[in-house]
């Protein structure tokens, strides 16, 4: 694979920033009521966000000052922990949204991949939906017509192409629509995290697509946690955090760099952690695993359980409340517990919540935990994702039944009266 | 693979600049008519969406006017007893119902387009007024079927078509961008403003009442008609029963309607241009 050249590029980023507003009645205004409520009642500071004097504290920057170049023909890793900024990036260069501050220049023509099956629609068959969303990603109907039989190939539904997609199963969906996708013939190709679905099998093949998408001399921007597959894909990768470029090199150095930042200590639970309507209401302090407070990453033997408390302060009572973690790995989801479905009271002031895993259930490796709050039935929650980490230590005992492969062990036990 | 060309393949120097939103901008036609096709697909997606899984299939385009307006000549023509410029009251009303049930499909369906692609505008790029746009070309077919209808009426009711049926393209345009106009700018409005959902259908029903549909121009008193002129739908609402019943066009009236919907049109297309950058924040 050769690097791209300086005076070919395929990408040029300059100072690109990008600026959400939180709690703002700027973009958030749900209602024509609250935004006429907003000018009426504080008619300055409406005419000065409309202006464009921001006040900063309303405001989260999920991309600032980030620069760099990309050569034709060259394969970039885009790296970074949840909310790095690395789908900001994509958006922005895909002209979902556009950027608040800087430049972005792509030559020739871009496609993306950041949600394969974008406007599938469940009731058309297999066929029409390669033709719809083929017209979607910007292929036109002679070029689908004359990929259509590589594209069902590729995706393995054979007979079942006339079928409504709603009756296919979710691996079917996943291969036609990744298959779709797949057949565009861009010269800029950005993607994300698209490989993330799909049997092992199908992963290996979608990679392996990847890989000649990018030996016949395209450029693609690649993001994904998955670091085996950017260690297959790239040579050049970019490293994000907290919305900024924190290193540009060759992969195997960003992927150290990024593992490094992974295991650095985090600095314990903080307001900017959370969304949600919530977020000034309930404030969660303090994280403890096994009656240690998090600090960095966690470190547990799978003989013992795993018992997750976290206190906090409410400034406010909220009927029907419930407070729930969820364990994620590699970034997907494995579970969530409730430390109350029902929803019970949640008094002004401090409260502790306990939730608990039992011994032998997840296998050994690093998991990352989220923890929030709802009201039921009410749009009122706030939750925080990778607000901490632990690792289950490769101490397994005879006797308990260890799969070689995926996360959990077993689910908990059940009773049986005889 | 991807394409049997791609290794040697000179990259088109296609540039693509991105850069931050500055006020209102212009309408980029030229990448509309790049993205003609994808219309025509997103309006054949409708269309087949529609009528999937139910038993009557597309006659529900002709069901929906035909009852209406077995209703009305029933409610307003024979209880009421409201009068119909001479004309058999069922012709009367189904001439003004075709353009009407045309103009509050197009309208509240595009309303709701944006939301209800919410995935689309998050996901990919395309010109968004694609979105809005496709409803009412789906609404166009529609549009044709009930026409059927109304030729069919003329028949049964021994009604000779006439020059005047010259008008009806014309006239058919003209409602097509009023359609666009109040549909496009609904749109926008509804991604931040939900109550748009809820103001929509209401909206639409005294619309209806206050343009003469169940009732002629005539019944009005000479010094308000004024008002009723106003309504960019009474001329062409009017319009149509002239170019089928043979009777005098307003021109006064169409004048009126051809700069209200043109007007419109421009305002819709500018608020869309000017609030489609925070679309995907938004929804």
């Amino acid at each position: 694979m050769t690097r791209g050249q300086a005076d070919a590029p395929a990408i040029q980023i300059e100072t690109l920033g990008k600026r959400y507003f939180v709690n703002s009645a700027h973009f958030a205004g749900h209602s024509f009521r609250e935004m006429l409520m907003e000018t009426l009642r504080a008619p300055v500071k409406r005419y000065k966000t409309l202006a464009g004097n921001v006040d900063e504290k309303d405001t989260f920057w999920a991309l600032k000052n980030v620069s760099f170049n990309v050569g034709r023909g060259e394969v970039v890793g885009v790296i970074g922990r949840n909310g790095a900024g690395k789908s900001t990036l994509l958006k922005v260069l895909t002209r979902i949204t556009p950027p608040t501050e800087g430049r972005a220049r792509i030559y020739g023509k871009v496609s993306s991949l950041l949600e394969i099956g974008t406007g599938f629609h469940p009731e058309l068959s297999g066929r029409d939906n390669v033709f719809l969303n083929g017209a979607i990603l910007g292929m036109s109907r002679p070029e689908i017509s004359r990929k259509f039989d590589a594209i069902v190939d590729f995706a393995e539904v054979g007979q079942f192409i006339d079928t409504p997609v709603k009756r296919y199963s979710s691996g079917m969906h996943v291969r036609l629509a990744f298959s779709i996708a797949a057949h565009l013939d861009p010269d800029v190709l950005l993607v994300d995290e698209v490989l993330a679905v799909g049997d092992k099998r199908f992963q290996t093949r979608s990679i392996g697509k990847l890989q000649d998408v990018a030996r016949g001399g395209r450029t693609v921007l690649y993001v994904s946690h998955n670091m085996g597959s950017v260690m297959d894909l790239c040579d050049r990768c970019i490293v994000l955090d907290g919305g900024q470029l924190i290193f540009d090199g060759p992969a195997e150095a960003a992927i150290r760099r990024y593992l490094e930042m992974m295991s650095e200590p985090e600095r314990g639970l903080h307001e900017g952690m959370f969304k949600g309507p919530l977020t000034d209401r309930v404030f969660f302090k303090e994280l403890k695993i096994n009656g240690k407070v998090v600090n960095g990453n966690m470190v547990v033997s799978p003989s013992q359980e795993i018992c997750i408390e976290c206190r906090g302060e409410s400034r406010v009572e909220l009927a029907d409340f419930n407070i729930f973690t969820s364990i994620f790995k590699d970034g997907v989801r494995l579970l969530s517990m409730q430390d109350s479905p029902e929803g019970t009271v949640l008094r002004t002031g401090n409260f502790t919540s306990v939730m608990e895993l039992s011994a032998y259930f997840l296998r050994p490796g690093t998991y990352t935990v989220g923890i929030g709050g709802e009201r039921k039935g009410q749009y009122q929650w706030l939750w925080g994702v990778d607000v901490a980490q632990f690792t289950v230590l490769e101490q397994w005992q005879e006797g308990y039944e260890e799969r070689d492969y995926g996360p959990i062990n077993y689910a908990p036990h059940g009773n049986r009266t005889q | 693979m991807i394409d049997s060309s791609s290794g040697t393949r000179e990259a088109t120097r296609r540039e693509t600049l991105i850069e931050p939103h500055r006020g209102w901008s212009a309408l980029h036609l030229r990448e509309i008519w790049a993205h003609r096709e994808l219309l025509l697909v997103l309006t054949l997606r409708d269309l087949k969406v529609r009528y999937k899984q139910t038993v009557l299939g597309v006659t529900w385009a002709i069901i929906q006017p035909l009852f209406t307006m077995l209703i009305f000549s029933i409610v307003f023509g024979r209880f009421a007893k409201i009068p119909s410029d001479g004309h058999p009251y069922p012709l009367f009303v189904y001439a003004a119902l075709l353009p009407w049930v045309f103009f509050a499909n197009a309208v509240s369906s595009a309303g709701m387009s944006l939301i209800g692609s919410a995935q689309l505008v998050n996901k990919v790029y395309l010109p968004r007024i694609i979105i809005p746009t496709s409803t009412i070309g789906s609404a166009l077919v529609d549009f044709s079927v009930s026409f059927a209808v109304l030729l069919l009426m003329l028949w049964y009711f021994e009604i000779n078509l006439s020059l005047s049926l010259t008008l009806f393209p014309l006239l058919t345009l003209l409602l097509v961008v009023l359609a666009l106009g109040v549909g496009i700018l609904l749109a926008a409005l509804t991604v931040s403003y939900r109550d748009f959902r809820y103001v929509v259908p209401f909206a639409l029903q005294i619309w209806m009442f206050a343009t003469p549909i169940v009732y002629p121009m005539s019944i009005i008193p000479e010094s308000w008609r004024w008002l009723w002129y106003l309504n960019p739908m009474t001329g062409i609402i009017d319009g149509f029963r002239a170019c089928f019943l043979h009777q005098e066009v307003h021109l006064g009236s169409l004048w009126v309607s051809l700069f209200v919907s043109s007007f419109v049109l421009i305002l819709g297309i500018s608020y869309f241009r000017k609030v489609e950058h925070r679309f995907a924040d938004v929804i």
